[in-house]
């Protein structure tokens, strides 16, 4: 029997009370507002007085509007007509289609027996090479994104919503700008992922309760098609809000704040989201990708800081660029050992060697003297972000690894970079390799080799590779003037782009069919 | 006792108050009683006749008004054989038993046995008819595993009792009464092989805690040589997030030189426990030949399972180390993590709307913990037989800052100290303890003299690395140049470990003994360098060699011939220094043996965990001086700052 309470004895920030008896925890009620109807969740029950939070938010509520409570907690329905739907952050569809009611589910579960877990081990390809070569993402995983406002993180999701092997994505907006939205709605539309999408869209403009739902909406989802058997990606951006919802409902609560008025209980909130990614032993897998903007680039940020803990790894999106110092994959192991023999060499060589990259950049901004060695350093180190850090590039994991081999040769002889004889064996480019062991290179002859190489790679990369290859080193000649470098860096950026757009499209045709 | 009923009359997230009548216990266990569902909880405060109690479990659907039975007994765990072994949640319910019966979720509301009651033990009496006995008295053993597991008079019996009578020597359960005893009132007690515990009281049926002096050997190299952790003691690992406290974990409750280990996986992450969970059954113990889940009990309460039970967890693991102590055994508790323990304390706190201390977190945080580490603590028992409880907790700081209440109480009772640096692990120097910063007061096997001589030499290689990034290291002299190299060396080779490497994840302490004096000579020998570039080739060397020497197992023949290389590139240096000619001829010699070595130990390297070896994979540095000093050097804060610096 539903009952209806028409007295609302308080209304504070969004937190409204009323006076109902046999009100269980956790329950939902519908309010009737002038402005219509909105959802709202018992928070708080003491004696007959219960706290409910209203989604829609407080605004116009009237003492005397309608409290209906409706005997059940927060549920969403669940089936394959949800694929290519879109829904707000309290289940209900936005894009206009037909409502859906069946089969519904309750959210926010139990969490899954720790024994029944069981060690990852299968690999998501991104063809992001800083993702695929050096931060490994594992079926799974859970994995925030950490960011500056501004960053390209919308953008960076879309490319893995679209390019990753997983079976479904689902997609969690949570206070996501419209514009935003409208970006991952045509970008998926137009690279045909619509189709395996299910979004759950809270926008900025939304009521900021309703966001709190989301995470919690998409990922009982997720469960539901994994223990069906679908490995699932869930995407949430950006759970800073999230964690600000949190806090704006602590606070109206009048709770204890701990960290910057952060709830107490920040961790085990994130936590109980985060750690429904799993990978069931006969059945699918829920992996999550969450976006964490750090405010103020402090990622000592209680958010940030509480996810780090509770996160396995994080990237670390700096300007336009997944950094790869920072950034942590922890089941990367997992699966590395698996792809390729030059994989794990690859992916420690290659950054040790941009770390030196980067302490004889700092060395040349101190005005030190540069010698032979240090400009190798130098070119190598802006090959590595052109061809590698590069956001847009996109290639398979394997021509990443090749494409590795090539800027080693290119840069160093073999025995500078200390690999493995045997790697190096297989794996050194044959043509370059002689030709670096000829001639002890001044830098520029180093160009020349640069160029022969390009033109043993894939003739599609040729022509951008050239042109970054002979900027930066064109720069190294004069050492000093940090300044220039970094100003041009921004242009190299951009340039393969045009030569690789293409590519993406081509990758996709190739491996869909595979797949099916 | 009377059983106590009541109703719910407030909830608030894990927290209810319920109006009750009669008579109820602080830390008392009540149920909450939603549907079919029993969830358990636990009085937390007592206001008249209204309790505030934390539920262990969610607390979605329960209503005002909902019948609470409260049970008359504090939150207890069942002690017996069996327990080795297992893997519990923060309750002590079996988790493999809760998958078996109800799949990939962790229902809600079940409550479970935590030992075996069909299993049959082989019981040994020990004590006769007419024997007195009192509480903690053995009344026989059972195998289980590889050690005797004792079976005593139930630790709540209080006063003299005599053996009325006891069972034969044979098969029984856990349930079966294996001995009835008396007291001079004339109440028998009829025994079985288990009782229970409350978890929050400490175990204490001993003669005398003694000043624990012996090493605890954990075959970390940092730990035991500098850092050492003592049978019965207790020591504390901060650490940001990423710096490798769990692996430090991980690898102690692997290779640590203790009987038993409980691993209490407090609040992380579940896949970190998994690791744990299904790789322990296939790894042999090197000390017993069995595999090592037989000496390992784990208590998992993971992130995101219900918070109270995460506070009780730490508690359970702890009785269960002094029950095992309690056999005369040396007991290692891990607790991974302490933070999230005392977050839960905060959560509650928050709840009960206590007046919060700093951070938010209550008033009594400082003591709970120190009450937690007081249960450590090396003991002799009536019977003259000593036992041991050791405690390593980490401490997640947020933000990793150690200035936050809890690794500071952390500090004040902890005998040691592992402070974990973001430097080092974005260095990839694992494991990642900070030397300079770091203590413990326990007693290293090692000399120490030479220690402090060491570490004499970290400090001021520090200092001169510091100076070095100021003047450079043209403006450096060559004797402070050899300071740092000497500093960098016994980083690289000695305090560096590969915990993946089969050879140099575990270093007895014979063999830390007789390497650390190779170091301690190196460190100690002065040498005569003319130029900066001759010292760090040499030291290069040097290290590649020792490098390579760590990888080699001590019994292989291959051990004294690697030492005839280094002892051999020593030598050369400081005989050969005024002869140029004959000094490179020296150094292109050990070139080449350098790069046969490199070969070998890197193809090692990169199966087991490239990710670690770092200084192995190096190129020959000859032009760039400060990359041995900080490979990572851009953390993840710091590019920025550095680059508007330049500007």
């Amino acid at each position: 029997m539903q009952k209806v309470y028409n007295k609302i004895l308080s209304v504070t920030g969004n937190v409204i009370t009323v006076k109902a008896e046999g009100v269980s925890y956790e329950e939902l009620a519908e309010i009737s507002i002038s402005r219509g109807k909105s959802l709202a969740q018992v928070i708080k029950l003491d004696r007959d007085i219960v706290s409910l939070q209203v989604f829609a938010g407080s605004q116009g509520i009237s003492t005397n509007d309608e409290v209906r409570f409706l005997g059940n907690p927060m549920r969403v329905t669940f089936s394959d007509d949800m694929l290519g739907r879109i829904f707000n952050g309290s289940g209900i569809p936005r894009d206009k289609g037909p409502s859906l009611s069946e089969n519904m589910i309750e959210i926010a579960g139990p969490s899954v027996n720790p024994a029944k877990r069981i060690i990852p081990r299968n690999m998501i390809r991104t063809n992001i090479p800083m993702i695929d070569v050096f931060n490994s993402l594992v079926v799974s995983q859970k994995l925030p994104i950490f960011s500056v406002s501004g960053e390209p993180y919308n953008e960076l999701l879309a490319r893995i919503a679209l390019q990753a092997e997983v079976d479904m994505i689902i997609l969690g907006g949570i206070g996501l700008k419209y514009d935003q939205y409208m970006y991952f709605k045509n970008t998926l539309e137009e690279g045909g992922a619509l189709s395996r999408s299910i979004f759950f869209i809270h926008t900025a403009s939304d009521p900021i309760v309703e966001g709190l739902m989301v995470p919690d909406l998409c990922l009982a989802v997720a469960e539901k098609f994994a223990l069906n058997g679908k490995n699932v990606l869930v995407l949430l951006t950006d759970m800073t809000n999230f964690a600000d919802a949190l806090k704006e409902i602590a606070i109206t609560m009048e709770q204890v704040p701990s960290n910057r008025g952060y709830p107490g209980d920040l961790y085990s909130q994130l936590a109980a989201r985060y750690e429904k990614a799993v990978d069931f032993d006969d059945a699918g897998s829920v992996t999550v990708l969450a976006v964490t903007t750090m405010p103020g680039d402090d990622v000592t940020h209680p958010v940030p800081d509480n996810t780090g803990y509770i996160t396995e790894g994080q990237f670390y999106l700096r300007n336009g660029r997944i950094e790869p110092f920072g950034s942590l994959s922890r089941l990367k192991q997992q699966v590395n050992d698996k792809t390729r023999d030059d994989h794990r060499a690859i992916m420690d060589g290659m950054i040790q060697l941009y770390a030196q990259y980067n302490e004889t950049e700092e060395k040349r901004a101190m005005g030190f003297r540069m010698s032979d060695w240090d400009k190798k350093l130098l070119k190598y180190g802006k090959l590595f972000e052109d061809r590698m850090m590069n956001l847009k590039v996109n290639i398979s994991l394997e021509e990443a690894l090749d494409r590795g081999w090539e800027t080693l040769a290119e840069c160093f002889t073999p025995d500078e970079t200390g690999f493995r004889t045997e790697l190096v064996k297989k794996f050194w480019p044959k043509s370059v390799q002689n030709e670096v062991e000829k001639k002890d290179q001044p830098s520029g002859e180093t160009d020349k080799d640069a160029k022969e190489t390009d033109a043993v790679s894939e003739s599609e990369e040729t022509s951008a590779d050239k042109k970054n290859t002979t900027e930066p080193s064109e720069e190294d000649a004069e050492t000093g003037q940090i300044k220039e470098t970094e100003a041009e860096s921004g242009e190299p950026v951009k340039k393969p782009s045009a030569s690789k757009k293409k590519k993406p499209k081509k990758e996709k045709r190739g491996k869909r069919p595979k797949k099916s | 006792m009377n059983k106590t009923k009541g109703t719910i009359i407030g909830i608030n997230g894990n927290m209810i108050s319920v109006e009750f009548e009669g008579n109820i216990i602080q830390n008392e266990v009540g149920y909450a009683i939603t549907g079919d569902d029993r969830l358990k909880s636990e009085v937390v405060k007592i206001r008249g006749n209204i309790a505030y109690m934390q539920v262990f479990e969610i607390t979605k659907g329960l209503k005002i008004g909902d019948a609470v039975e409260f049970s008359g007994e504090m939150l207890s765990v069942q002690l017996g054989p069996g327990l080795l072994g297992m893997v519990y949640d923060g309750l002590q319910n079996p988790l493999n038993e809760l998958a078996a019966l109800h799949g990939f979720f962790l229902k809600r509301g079940v409550v479970l046995d935590a030992l075996d009651f069909k299993q049959k033990w082989e019981f040994t009496p020990a004590v006769k008819k007419g024997d007195p006995v009192r509480a903690a008295s053995v009344l026989g053993t059972v195998p289980e595993g590889i050690f005797d597991h004792k079976i005593f008079v139930p630790f709540h019996l209080q006063g003299e009792f005599k053996v009325v009578s006891i069972v034969e020597k044979g098969n029984y359960t856990v349930t079966d009464t294996i001995a009835t005893i008396e007291n001079d009132r004339g109440e028998k007690h009829e025994l079985c092989m288990y009782f229970e515990w409350p978890v929050k009281l400490p175990i204490e049926f001993y003669r005398e805690k003694h000043l624990p002096t012996e090493p605890l050997v954990t075959q970390t190299r940092i730990i035991d040589t500098f850092f050492p952790v003592a049978k019965g003691g207790t020591y504390c690992i901060p650490g940001p997030f990423g710096a490798g406290k769990t692996v430090l974990q991980q690898v102690t409750s692997r290779f640590a030189e203790a009987d038993i280990v409980i691993i209490a996986a407090c609040g992380e992450r579940a896949g970190e426990v998994v690791e744990t969970l299904r790789e322990f059954p296939e790894i042999t113990d090197p000390r017993t030949g069995k595999s090592l889940m037989e000496r390992t009990i784990i208590i998992c309460n993971t992130s995101s399972m219900p918070v109270a039970a995460r506070e009780a967890s730490v508690y359970t693991a702890a009785t269960l180390g002094e029950y095992y102590r309690q056999m005369g055994l040396d007991v290692l508790l891990l607790a991974d993590s302490t933070s999230r323990w005392a977050q839960a304390m905060r959560e509650l706190s928050g709840r009960l709307e206590e007046i919060p201390g700093e951070e938010a977190f209550p008033a009594y945080l400082e003591s709970r913990i120190a009450q937690f580490y007081e249960r450590a603590g090396l003991v002799e028992f009536e019977d003259g037989n000593f036992g041991s409880l050791t405690i390593g907790g980490t401490v997640s700081p947020a933000g990793g800052n150690f200035e936050e209440p809890v690794t500071q109480s952390t500090l004040k009772v902890v005998g040691a100290f592992h402070g974990l640096s973001r430097d080092r692990s974005n260095a990839r120097r694992y494991p990642a303890i900070d030397p300079l910063d770091s203590w413990s007061k326990y007693e290293s096997f090692i000399e120490n003299k030479q220690i402090e001589y060491a570490r004499d030499i970290l400090r001021k290689g520090h200092d001169v690395h510091q100076m070095m990034l100021v003047v450079g290291e043209e403006g450096t002299s060559i004797e402070d140049f050899s300071i740092y190299l000497k500093s960098e060396f016994l980083d690289n080779v000695y305090l560096q470990q590969n915990s993946f490497d089969s050879v140099d994840g575990a270093t007895s302490p014979e063999r830390q003994k007789y390497v650390f004096n190779f170091v301690y000579n190196v460190l100690f020998r002065k040498f005569d360098f003319k130029e900066k570039d001759t010292a760090r080739n040499f030291f290069n060397k040097l290290r590649q060699l020792f490098i390579d020497w760590n990888y080699i197992d001590m019994k292989d023949e291959e051990f004294k011939q690697q030492e005839a290389k280094i002892s051999d590139l020593i030598e050369g240096e400081a005989t050969e220094k005024n002869s140029t000619e004959k000094k490179e001829k020296a150094e292109t010699e050990s070139e080449n043996k350098d790069e046969k070595k490199m070969e070998k130990g890197e193809s090692k390297n990169a199966v087991e965990a490239p990710e670690k070896m770092q200084e192995k994979a190096k190129p020959d540095e000859k032009n760039s001086p400060e990359n041995e000093e900080k490979p990572n050097r851009p953390d993840q804060r710091k590019p920025p700052e550095e680059k508007k610096g330049e500007e």
